[in-house]
């Protein structure tokens, strides 16, 4: 065969494998790029009077996001509501991550190190919490830890509280909601890189006179920073657009990143604000995710 | 051949059934007696079809956007303007159907459709504060239950995250009108609500099970659900305020791009012949717009409190209506503010 005949061949082969992953692509381009290309367009739009937008060009919206106007004159300052409501909405998912991450370490570690036939029941124990609508688990725990609910009847009931304790409807209600609702996807993740781990390089270390202390922080955990990276980015990401549980345990006082978002479109009618504050979000969790993978490819780099 | 043959019969029957035995319709969530849907369904023998929406703002956006499939909507008064100058409505007349001539005079025609040429009455009501008496025994008769509540309320509060209708409460309080763009109003109602919001324990549309339960000692509330509060128990009592009572309907309309037009005009008279509408408020508790259908109303709604603006409160009776965007604006600002 000539060059130019393989090099003929080769660019039919190519052709052929554009076509053949084309309906992959298409279906990558308009069902996720095209979206968020309408939802970017209209944050660049003037808000139509009654909700919708009207086609023409204003950069109002991205102003509106971090800058605001005065309620009563037209002075410009920083738009402290809305960043109050990111910081909330972050500092929520920071504490969600951490706490899963303390409960679903011990928890991942139990299940790794049972025998081999029993951790499947295990893991399959973590997973059942999915068989059940996030709706139905917030309002279980609702029923939990109401004024008259499970807790309160029972502590009422041994004497032991004079009146019911006030849970819910408090910030600890929503970290506890939380907690609960992401901790299987941390414990996944964790348990997938600690199967992984060889316990003979653990024992090495215990041999070696370590402490147990010193053989997590200096062993286990960088052996498993993978999937520590991982179960954080799992918990992290969909924390941050969090909207039910705040909503149901936390009496919805306080807006959440995802309760703006909705105002704008619903009561709000201010849709290229909301679209603005959609791609924020979606900002911050891109940089949430290049922090990881950065970090990521460090250790990979140490360890590797 | 045959096959063809076969398929164009099976379409001719399908279209032939979906354009004489089906209705669409489009309406606020737990709001609809299916005592009502299946009464119509067995008079006309229709199929009907019930979607719920839960703001008007959904429900708004949907119809814009065309293609609903939907026949049949109910939009509230301060959105039904909207709906007419955006072309959205089919002008079916029902002030001149059949039953038209039961509209109470009061409704007959509203500034919002003058002679009643594109909606139906639904059901309308008030918007004020559901107490429970047993918690709190001091006068009924003021938004300073919600806005500055008695020591006994504090914390004990829910709200319902109503914009429009929290902020008018805030607005009247404060001695304003609705959809004041005063300054001076606007801030003392900004201050009222940054204040009382520490008093709140919740924000919650689901009034009506956690009232019962002893969560909440009083709420910002419609009158039907303040009703239903009340029939489970007594001692809950449905406050009109006297600085100023919002009232609002909800009105049956016919979508322009409608497939089943004559289905749901039937459906328009329907529910103005007086035993029906007595069935739509039977269920959700609202008084419906119908001169004589009282007498065909559950006993228990019969002279409730609820469904009559008290003596104090009828001097400041506003409809409500939707404000202006630039004041609407400015609205969405305070409230994110006071919720931040």
């Amino acid at each position: 065969m000539s060059q130019s005949a393989i090099r003929a061949d080769y660019r039919r082969t190519l052709t052929r494998r554009w076509l053949l992953s084309s309906p992959a692509l298409l279906i990558v381009l308009l069902a996720a790029t095209g979206p968020l290309l309408v939802v970017l367009l209209y944050s660049f739009l003037k808000a139509g009077p009654y909700g919708g937008v009207l086609p023409e060009f204003s950069p109002e919206a991205w102003i509106g996001v971090v800058m605001q106007r005065g309620l009563f004159d037209d002075t410009l300052s920083i738009a402290d509501a809305h960043l109050a409501i990111f910081w909330r909405s972050i500092r929520l998912s920071l504490e969600t991550t951490l706490l899963t991450l303390i409960f679903g370490f011990p928890t991942a570690y139990f299940i790794a190190t049972r025998p081999p036939n029993t951790r499947e029941l295990w893991l399959f124990l973590i997973t059942i919490p999915f068989w059940t609508n996030l709706l139905i688990r917030t309002f279980a725990i609702l029923q939990i830890i109401r004024n008259d609910g499970t807790i309160n009847t029972v502590l009422l009931k041994l004497g032991l509280i004079g009146e019911p304790i006030r849970m819910l409807y408090t910030d600890g209600a929503i970290l506890a909601g939380m907690v609960y609702v992401y901790l299987p996807l941390m414990v996944l993740p964790l348990y997938a890189s600690m199967e992984k781990l060889d316990f003979r390089i653990v024992e090495a270390g215990y041999d070696l006179y370590a402490t147990p202390f010193r053989v997590l922080r200096l062993v286990i955990i960088p052996l498993v920073k993978p999937g520590i990276v991982a179960g954080c980015i799992l918990v992290f990401i969909p924390s941050l657009g969090a909207y039910v549980t705040p909503n149901v345990l936390g009496g919805g006082k306080n807006l959440m990143i995802g309760n703006l978002i909705e105002l704008q479109f619903g009561q709000g009618r201010n849709w290229p604000l909301g679209s603005a504050l959609s791609i924020s979000l979606m900002a911050v969790v891109m940089a949430a995710l290049i922090v990881y993978v950065r970090n990521a490819d460090k250790t990979g780099g140490h360890h590797g | 051949m045959k096959l063809s043959g076969l398929m164009v019969a099976l379409f001719a029957t399908t279209t032939a059934a979906h354009a004489e035995g089906v209705l669409n319709i489009y309406n606020w969530g737990d709001y609809t007696n299916p005592e009502l849907i299946e009464k119509f369904e067995k008079t006309y023998d229709v199929k009907v079809t019930m979607t719920d929406y839960d703001s008007n703002e959904t429900a708004l956006a949907k119809a814009r956007l065309g293609n609903t499939g939907f026949d049949i909507a109910v939009p509230s008064q301060s959105h039904l303007p909207i709906w007419i100058a955006e072309g959205l409505l089919l002008e079916t007349n029902p002030g001149q159907m059949e039953n038209g001539k039961n509209i109470a005079p009061d409704w007959a025609d509203p500034d919002f459709d003058p002679g009643r040429k594109y909606s139906a009455p639904w059901q309308h009501g008030t918007i004020g504060i559901a107490v429970n008496t047993d918690v709190y025994k001091g006068p009924l008769d003021s938004w300073a239950i919600a806005f500055d509540p008695p020591a006994e309320l504090q914390g004990k509060v829910n709200v319902v995250p109503e914009m429009s209708d929290i902020i008018f409460g805030a607005i009247a309080y404060n001695g304003g009108e609705l959809c004041s763009a005063d300054e001076e109003i606007l801030k003392k109602a900004h201050a009222t609500l940054v204040n009382a919001k520490q008093h709140w324990a919740a924000m919650e549309y689901g009034t009506i099970e956690l009232m019962l339960a002893g969560d909440f000692a009083a709420t910002i509330d419609w009158n039907g659900s303040a009703m239903r509060q009340r029939l489970e128990n007594p001692a809950i009592t449905y406050v009109h305020p006297k600085e100023g009572v919002a009232t609002w309907s909800d009105n049956v309309v016919v979508l322009k791009e409608a497939q089943n037009v004559e289905n749901a005009k039937l459906f328009q008279n329907f529910i103005m012949d007086p035993e029906n509408a007595a069935l739509i408020s039977a269920f959700a508790r609202y008084a419906n717009g119908i001169a004589g259908s009282e007498e065909f109303m559950p006993e228990d709604m019969k002279g409730a409190p609820e469904l009559t603006i008290a003596e104090h409160a009828r001097a400041n009776t506003v409809n409500m209506r939707i404000c202006d965007p630039e004041v609407q604006d400015i609205y969405t600002r305070i409230w994110t503010d006071v919720l931040k």
